[in-house]
This record gives structure tokens, sequence and C-alpha cells, in this order.
């Protein structure tokens, strides 16, 4: 036996779990083929967010007077701004391989696959520094990410040039001037929200009813208000049927209700989706199962496979860091038979847009589909000192709680910085608070978190300053 | 002012007895020093001190059982501070042997309908109006023990399904109870079902309303370990299907195989008992038949990877199952010695919990005693246990003739759950392999 435990993934999900096993004194090994750290801090959250921050400072700036300041037109350098962003990603790589070192865990590098084994699959490396390598260990976590979802039939696929996935919008030579975003969930919106900062004309188009679709409606609709207001336009219930390269840039054609449209712009982002990454790495030939391109897992995240646990994007939605992070961490627990109880957490989602956008649990509309009479609260950013103060009044807090048990059940939330905030409310979910604890909390004044209070004592008609 | 706690010597203790004090008030103590020992379920342990000081109090008798984890023992202050007067809980109202019915005394638990709300809402659909039990802590710190861990949710729940939390077993972090925990609860549950793992087995009428007058015996109070061992064979043997497998086994060749090994062993002065060698094959045993190194859990059957056999040693009162872990990759002079060491240490109450928690399938000889054949009660979760009989001279058939063996019975009884009856036959076949072929060990 070469390990107790092989991670194929360095990601979020591999990375954190392999930590986790080493830290349980299991003998673990991680494999990767490109960069340690995975999509989030090479090419996904971390990158992003350097950039976001390089736009939103750059948006700022255009409002100075606003706070009674004033500079000379500022200006920017998009090289810099990329470099900058790689510089951040470049800088956490290292941090990985650092914690990969200080926990003794082997990086192997190069490319898995799975054949057969006893007690679990045995894994086949390709190495990057060629040759092969074959390791044997008691357990197997598969934690290959996902990618960018294509549909090369409506030419809805990275071309090498003006249409982009995030890899390439990540790394673009310019800002374009007009850019089309097909899809807006929170990459399509990010990116969406980077380009605008800078300049772009942007249009996002989305094939639902709303932008935001997995938001609570009252959240997506005031996004979009609040993006319009910057100049984003937006096209919703609008199914690309082709895009394609023009002479100069892209043409994009979408039908809205049986109306046709055709779009140019100097580039387009793809943002439809992710697919996981369960190709090529045996399996198939394993017989593990596989439902509409995820690894079907138990609540240990283990495969019908003996002996291989799958975790993260590739074990299915939601496709976020800390969900890998999160269940690489119980997966490992469990084998290593130190698991506590797994009660399931809920799972914030952010989007790093201005404004920010950031929700747990359900929807009001998915709370009410479940047949749960619910008790709902708002708070208005617009009342709220804090923000008055800081010239971020826009958004807001929203509260859903279960009428029956005063159970906080979701919350959903528009404005600055609410992706710092949402782990107040996911905290109170996972130690099943009702309102009675959300009430009985001293929130600090003044502070933009003040609304989540407000938007508690909202929901039982008890808010204060409105 | 520095209180000194009830420690927590394994992570399934919940009480234990304070067997000893080796302090009084105004001795000084440093970290390090042996303050008192404790007598957990199953052994003595030395509580050291964590903190230094001078003692300024001892708040819980020595002898006094019962003693939850985490209550306050002693009292230490630091040099020159001056005694904390009134401020505490006089020792003897502390000590937490208190008379049985404090029970009845405690603060009523809340009535049906309260929650652990807090303001009381306005307009339609109410939430739990607001109960005042946390006014002024009823509860004093030695009473933590009743104190019912839950998440608002899981109080509240309870509440308006008429859940009592006291008979619920809690499955969230630190045993608290949570919401799936209430839900699944029966309302009216009668405390003593989910109480039942941690108090008295069950309620029987007494000796007296049984016909046997009080002056016609002596009661020998329970001690950790007799509770731990009523409580534990109670719930397997309730709980647990059993079903025993018998067979007969030929030893002649294991006795003379074991006076050769001993004679070669004699200059390291170990001796291998017949019960070494018996665990040996087991373990052997194990490892052809995996199915039969098992636990039932309900999320799946658990097969153990390693045979860690634990071994029934009987002490003054009482018994205790150290664990030979590892058994199938050992030598017999390696069982023998580390099994020695194991019993001794038993017999002093000194194992540490991890010597004796955790064994993945059980040993239990009373051959000494010239027991035939008995079936023993399952060590949960382990999914079976062999009871070994005395090793003697029998009339046997062999081939048509009649013949003497010295032959020893043997009975494993199985958690139908986890092994059936095939899979301990499939077990019992190896074993018997072994034990009557012992080379066969070495393959």
């Amino acid at each position: 036996m070469d390990f107790d435990l092989v991670i194929i993934g360095s990601g979020p999900g591999g990375y954190v779990a392999a930590i986790r096993a080493s830290q349980l004194g299991l003998k673990t090994a991680i494999v990767e083929r490109e960069l340690l750290g995975g999509i989030c801090l090479n090419w996904g959250c971390i990158p992003t967010k350097a950039l976001l921050k390089s736009g939103e400072v750059f948006e700022q700036l255009s409002h100075l007077d606003a706070y009674g300041l004033g500079a000379t037109r500022p200006t920017f350098d998009f090289t810099k701004v990329v470099e900058r962003s790689r510089g951040v990603a470049k800088q956490l790589n290292q941090g990985v391989a650092f914690l990969m070192k200080k926990h003794k865990i082997e990086v192997i590098e190069g490319e898995a696959r799975l054949e057969k084994g006893t007690p679990a699959p045995k894994v086949l490396i390709k190495l990057k520094a060629g040759g092969e390598r074959t390791v044997q260990a008691r357990n197997v976590i598969l934690a290959t990410g996902a990618r960018a979802r294509e549909i090369p039939a409506v030419g809805l696929a990275a071309d090498g040039d003006r249409i982009w996935t995030y890899r390439q919008a990540m790394t673009a030579k310019a800002c374009p001037k007009s850019l089309l975003v097909v899809g807006s969930g929170a990459i399509g919106i990010e990116f969406a929200s980077f380009y605008r900062a800078l300049g772009a004309e942007v249009t996002v188009i989305e094939a639902l009813g709303r932008i935001l679709p997995v938001e609570d409606e009252d959240v997506s609709k005031a996004a979009q208000k609040a993006f319009e207001k910057r100049g984003l336009a937006f096209r919703v219930g609008a199914k690309v049927t082709r895009l394609g390269k023009s002479k100069t840039g892209v043409e994009l054609v979408l039908d809205s209700g049986g109306k046709s449209e055709t779009l140019t712009a100097e580039a387009a982002i793809v943002a439809v989706g992710i697919d996981g990454n369960v190709e090529n790495v045996g399996l198939e030939a394993l017989g593990v199962k596989v439902d509409r391109g995820h690894v079907t897992t138990d609540p240990h995240s283990a495969t019908n496979v003996a002996g291989l646990y799958a975790i993260g994007d590739v074990a299915g939605p939601p496709w976020l860091a800390h969900k890998a992070s999160h269940e690489g961490i119980h997966c490992v627990e469990h084998i290593a038979g130190k698991a506590g109880p797994n009660i399931p957490a809920p799972i914030p989602g952010c989007t790093y847009s201005t404004p920010q956008i950031a929700s747990v649990g359900l929807t009001e509309a998915q709370a009410k589909a479940a047949g749960r009479k619910v008790r709902v609260g708002r708070f208005p950013f617009r009342v709220n000192g804090k923000a008055i103060a800081s010239g971020e009044t826009e958004g807001f807090v929203k509260t859903v709680f279960d009428e029956a048990t005063g159970a906080l059940i979701g919350a959903h939330m528009i404005g600055g910085e609410v992706t710092e905030m949402i782990q107040g409310f996911a905290l109170a979910m996972t130690l099943e608070s009702t309102e009675a604890e959300l009430f009985a909390t001293v929130f600090p004044h003044p502070t933009m978190s003040e609304a989540m209070h407000e938007a508690s004592l909202d929901a039982y008609g008890m808010v204060l300053h409105l | 002012m520095t209180d000194v706690l009830m420690p927590a010597l394994s992570p399934t203790m919940e009480e234990g007895v304070l067997a000893k004090w080796n302090i009084k008030v105004g001795d000084t103590v440093k970290a390090g020093d042996v303050i008192a020992e404790i007598e957990t379920d199953k052994a003595t342990m030395e509580v050291e001190a964590v903190d230094e000081g001078v003692v300024d109090a001892i708040l819980v008798p020595a002898g006094a059982e019962g003693v939850k984890v985490n209550t306050p023992i002693a009292r230490l202050k630091g040099e020159g501070e001056s005694s904390s007067g009134g401020a505490a809980a006089p020792p003897q109202s502390a000590a937490p042997t208190a008379p049985p019915n404090t029970g009845e005394q405690k603060t009523p638990s809340p009535p049906p309908g309260t929650g652990g709300g807090g303001r009381e809402a306005d307009g339609g659909g109410k939430p739990a109006p607001t109960p005042q039990q946390t006014k002024g802590s009823p509860t004093p710190a030695v009473n933590g023990a009743d104190r019912v861990f839950a998440t608002p949710l899981a109080r509240r729940i309870a509440g308006q399904n008429g859940v009592d939390l006291k008979a619920v077993k809690g499955s969230g972090p630190h045993g608290r109870i949570v919401k799936a925990d209430v839900e699944t609860a029966r309302p009216g549950a009668a405390p003593e079902q989910g109480a039942a793992s941690t108090a008295e087995p069950r309620k029987v009428q007494s000796l007296e309303q049984m016909g046997i007058p009080a002056g016609s015996y002596d009661l020998v109070p329970l001690d950790g370990m007799r509770k731990t061992i009523a409580r534990r064979m109670t719930d397997s043997f309730r709980d647990v299907p059993h079903f025993p497998l018998s067979l007969d086994l030929e030893i002649d060749r294991l006795l003379d195989a074991r006076v050769r090994i001993n004679a070669t062993l004699e200059t390291r002065g170990v001796k291998v008992s017949v019960n070494d060698l018996v665990i040996k094959a087991a373990a052997m045993a194990l490892k052809v038949v995996p199915e039969a190194n098992a636990s039932y859990t309900p999320e799946g059957l658990a097969l153990h990877h390693n045979a860690d056999i634990a071994v029934a040693v009987a002490l003054e009162h009482g018994l205790i199952t150290p664990i030979v872990r590892k058994a199938e990759t050992k030598s017999l002079a390696q069982i023998a010695v580390e099994m020695k060491d194991l019993a001794a240490r038993a017999r002093d109450r000194k194992l540490k919990p991890e010597e004796f928690q955790g064994g993945t399938f059980s040993v239990s000889n009373l051959g000494m005693f010239g027991i035939k054949n008995f079936a023993s009660i399952i060590n949960e979760p382990q999914g079976a246990i062999l009871s070994v009989g005395v090793g003697e001279k029998r009339a046997v058939v062999h081939g048509d003739a009649l013949a003497i063996a010295t032959v020893m019975s043997v009975t494993l009884t199985c958690d139908h759950r986890v092994v059936d009856g095939s899979i301990g036959a499939r077990f019992l076949q190896a074993f018997k392999g072994f034990v009557e072929d012992p080379v066969t060990m070495l393959a």
C-alpha cells in the first residue's frame, strides 16, 4: 500500500481534503495535472476578484465628487490590471505548494487515470516530467472539478480568438469596446460587471426569464435595475440560436419568444454553465455511476465503487469552492473514522458584481413551492446609517422564516459588502436559529449588518427604522 | 480563583467516581501534580493539576459517585489571593452525591408550546410565546449534567410537538439535540426510553416487592464498571439478534505445538498460553473470513481492516476486555507478552481507554473453570464473540474406531444483522483448521 489516501485534483476540494487527511494522520498524496489550487485559485474565484477590485476602484474614482473629492481623469492600463490578477493567482498557488509541503503531502504532477484495484482503485499517473507511475492507496478521492460548458452546435464555444470562456476572458489582451455575455449566472454577471466598469458596452443574454436565476426573484429584479443604471444591457428569455465570428468581431443571433434579433460586438463570453470533469479518468471501465456529467455520491461523498469518493464540482452542484472544501473535509473525516455528525449545512452563494449579491438557504418562491408558510422580512440599505455615510445605499436584505417554527430558512442580500455579511445568516442557520436568536443578537452600530437585524425584525412586524 | 473540573478521561466518559483526593485545603499544587484519582467506567486514572495555586476548597468529597464531567471538584486560588468566601456554593450542597430525588426537584421543564423564544411577536401566525425559564439562572453549575443541549429550533419544535427533550438523544456536535432528532422523536416519549443509555438499564420491582425481605442480604453499591456492564450487556442482549454456533476442536496438536514453542521461548522468559494460541488463530481466521470481522451500522456493514481482538479478563468485581491490536500480524510471543501486560494492568485498573475500547472481535475463555460450553453476549459493536471452553480428554470417533482426544468446545455468538449463519460457520471452519493444525498459522 503506497498511501492511505490519494486525491486527484488540487482545487479547493482536493487540497483542503489533503490537509485535513494529513492532520488526521493519513499518508496522503495529491495528483495535479496543471496548477496547485485548481481553477479556484488560478482561473476562478481569486483572480476574478482581483480584476473586479480593479474595476470597482476605477468606477469609484469616477464618482469621487460625491464624496467631496476630485482627481484628474483616471485611466487604466488593462495589461497591468490582468498582470495584477495573475500575480495574485500565483501568490496563492505558491501558498498551496507551501501548505502541501508543510503537511507532508506528496504532490504528484501529472494526469491520473483509475484502474481496478483493491481496496480502492489503482491510480495510474502520466507524469508531467515524463514516464508513468502507479500508486495503490486505501482510498481515492476524485476532485477533478469542472470546466465551462460549451455548446458548439450553436457556436457557444471558445474559438481561440474573439469568443471566450472565463479562461480567455480573464487574460484578455485589451478591454473590448463592446462585449456580449451569454449566461447571467455568477460568472457571466461578474465578467459583465468588470468589463462594464472599465467602459465596455456590455449586453448580457439570459435564456431563462430573469437574470441570476438561482437567486430570489426580488434580488434578480433589483440586480437588473442596478446593473442597467450602470449601463449594462440585458436580453432575458432569449435563446442563442447562433454565435459566430464576423469581420469586426462577433455576431450573435438570438430568439426571444419567436422574435429574432442580431447583436454584434468585439468579443463574446460564454458562461452557460459547468460540466464535470468525468472524462478520461477511467470511470467507465470501473463502472462508476455518473449522472448528467457528474459522479453520483452518498452523503459521505462515496461513489458506488469501493474505496472511491468524489467531492466538489465533479460530484455535482452547487459548483462552489466552499462546497468542495466542506465535502472534502467531511469525506476525509469519514474515511478516517473521525467524522462528526453530518448535519446538512446551508451553502451560501456570492456574486462579486457591483452591487454584490449573496444568499443562503431557500428563496421565498422555493420555500412556498415546498409547501411552507413563510414570513418574509425586508430592509433596504437606503435607510441604514452606515450605508448612507458610505454612499452605498443600493440594495436590501431579505429574510425568509418558516412560519410554523420560526426557523430562518433563507436570506438574500444585494448591496455593498453583502458577500462579507452572509456568513452571519449561514451561521444562524447552521445553529438552527429561530427569529428569537436573531432578535436577541446585538448587531454593532453603525454597520451595514444592522440591516440583517432589521430584516429579521421586519418579518415579524417589528422593524425599527422603517 | 480557578475551578478544577471533573475531567473527561475518555471520549465516552459521562461521569465517574472521585475515588481519592491527594490534596487537602491549604496545599500548594503546581501543574502536573497528581491531585486525585478517578474511577471511570472501567479504569482508575490519576488527575493532574493543570494550574498552580493553593487549594482553597474541595468541592466534591472523596468517594463521591456519579460526578458528572466538567463539574467543579475543587477550587484553587493564586498565591496571596484571598479565599472565595461565600461567593460560591458551599461545598456540601455542591457535592453531586445528592439524594436521588433531586431530579424531581428541578425546575420543571417548560410545558409544551414554549420554546427558546425571545420576544413575543405580533400578528397572525404566532411563534411560540415567550418562556421565562431563563430568568435568574435556576440551574446551579453542579446540576449542569441535567442541562439539555439543544438548538433553538429543536427546542421550539419539541415544545410544539410535546416532545420531552430529556428523552431525545442528540446527534449534533457534542451530542447537541438538533431539529432532525426532535422530528424523529415520538411525542410524549417517556424519558426512560432515551435516557436508558445513560441511566440504570431499566426499572424493576424492588427485592422487597419480589418477596425478599430487607435485611436478608447485603447490598453492594454499583460501581462504574458494574453499571457499564449492566448497561452494555442489557442493550446488547435486548437489541442485537444473537445466535450461537458450536463446534468441537481436537487440540492435541495445538498442545504439542505449545510445548515446543514454549521450550524455544523459555530463554526469553515468555510463555504462550492456549488462549494466546486461540487469539492468534481467531485473528488468522478473521483474515480468511473478513465478513466475520464486521460491525453492523445503520449506514452499512463496517468491514474492519484489522483483527483487533478484545480478550475478556476477569477482575475481582467485574471484567474488562483489553485489546490485542492487529493480532493477525503479531507473533505468538508478541501476543503472549502483550496479553500478560494487559491482563496485569487490567487487574490493577490501570488500562488506558484506548486499550479496552474499539476491538473488532472478542474472545472469552472460561476453560480454566472447567466450563465445557457457553455462549457469550455480543460486545457491541462487534459482530461476533468466541466463547472458549475447557480442553479435556473425551472419547471421539476416528474413522470407525473409538479414540481418546483432547477436545475443546467453542461457541461463536453472532450478530445476525451482520454475521449470518454461513459466515459464522465458515469462520469456525477456518478457526478449526488453524487450531487443529497449528502449523498452518505460519503459512
